[in-house]
């Protein structure tokens, strides 16, 4: 079950905790995994750590010249075309409405969804020929619940749910998925710092009782990246612990 | 010339699955060959690879029938 051998996969803000995570998981299910982030110093680090081929591709999101060329390169690099898609990379630039500045919703609606947009155009031709694809986007429990504080990144994680949407059925008939995966608290050096009083009020609203790990929402992108998953599409998987049930 | 015709002909009965002598200058893509948006999209792929030129979005949009997509082939290849 899950084996992705032979498949070769994109994974963008593999430097992060949850990229690196799936990045693991797609190598361990026998995946080509080509790295991508801004940090190439972490993205060797996490290839290094990888039991299988990997390849860094560095590339900024916000920059559309190294998005438009990510696909190519990633190609290039692991000499073979992308099967696997999982648009991982992601921003924030969290403040109130009233106090959010024009720059802040542009930001992050072009790195989140402008970049996933751009992505999915590049390697979806490719796959169209191929008859064969995968393409996982990130998004995020708030983009389905909303967050205050966050409307600029609810609003580019709701968007990404409606895209992905959209593109499943313009490509299903090619033998493409597209999917989401929504987490919800995820453990990382984020969360680490939370005072304890928060912490145990965020432990409060999740059923199961804890943070989620990297390593969850890895195996959801490895099931949504498997032959096993092929009649599963326009989807988006909530991995949260109950948080919300939706 | 002529030859590009019967290069382009070639591909969209392989793409579309159509007989042969349904291909003419005249035939609409979509109406006369049961092509969806989607094949469309992937027949000027395939046009593209085999005449290696790149077919702008916006001219993609007008590409109807056969001769269309002839017409501007014939207008890209040298």
């Amino acid at each position: 079950m899950f084996d992705l051998s032979g498949r070769t996969a994109l994974v963008t803000g593999a430097s992060g905790g949850i990229g690196s995570a799936i990045a693991k998981a797609l190598s361990e299910a026998g995946a080509k995994v080509a790295l991508s982030g801004t940090r190439e110093g972490v993205l060797e680090e996490v290839r290094s750590g990888l039991p299988g081929e990997g390849f860094v591709v560095t590339a900024n999101l916000s920059d559309a010249e190294s998005v438009d060329s990510l696909v190519s390169r990633a190609e290039e690099a692991a000499g073979s075309p992308l099967d696997i898609l999982v648009a991982n990379a992601g921003i924030t630039r969290d403040k109130l409405l009233m106090q959010m500045k024009p720059e802040d919703f542009d930001d992050v609606m072009n790195v989140n969804l402008g970049s996933y947009y751009r992505l999915t155009k590049s390697v979806v031709r490719g796959m169209m020929k191929r008859r064969h694809g995968r393409i996982i986007g990130i998004t995020s429990i708030v983009g389905v619940t909303g967050n205050p504080g966050q409307a600029n990144y609810c609003a580019s994680k709701a968007g990404m749910i409606g895209f992905t949407k959209a593109l499943a059925q313009e490509v299903a008939s090619r033998g493409i998925t597209a999917n989401c995966i929504a987490p919800g608290f995820i453990e990382s050096p984020m969360t680490d710092v939370l005072p304890d009083a928060q912490k145990e009020a965020l432990l409060g609203q999740i059923p199961s009782g804890k943070l989620g790990q990297g390593s969850d929402i890895a195996s959801a992108a490895v099931y949504l990246a498997s032959s096993e998953a092929s009649y599963v599409t326009g989807q988006t998987l909530h991995v949260n612990g109950g948080m919300a049930m939706i | 010339m002529s030859d590009v015709f019967e290069r382009v002909k070639k591909i969209v009965v392989e793409n579309l699955d159509v007989e042969a002598d349904k291909v003419t200058e005249s035939a609409s893509f979509i109406d006369d060959l049961g092509a969806d948006s989607l094949d469309l999209v992937e027949l000027v792929m395939a046009f593209e690879e085999e005449f290696n030129i790149e077919i702008p979005d916006d001219v993609q949009e007008n590409i109807r029938t056969v001769g269309d997509a002839v017409t501007h082939i014939k207008a890209h290849v040298s």
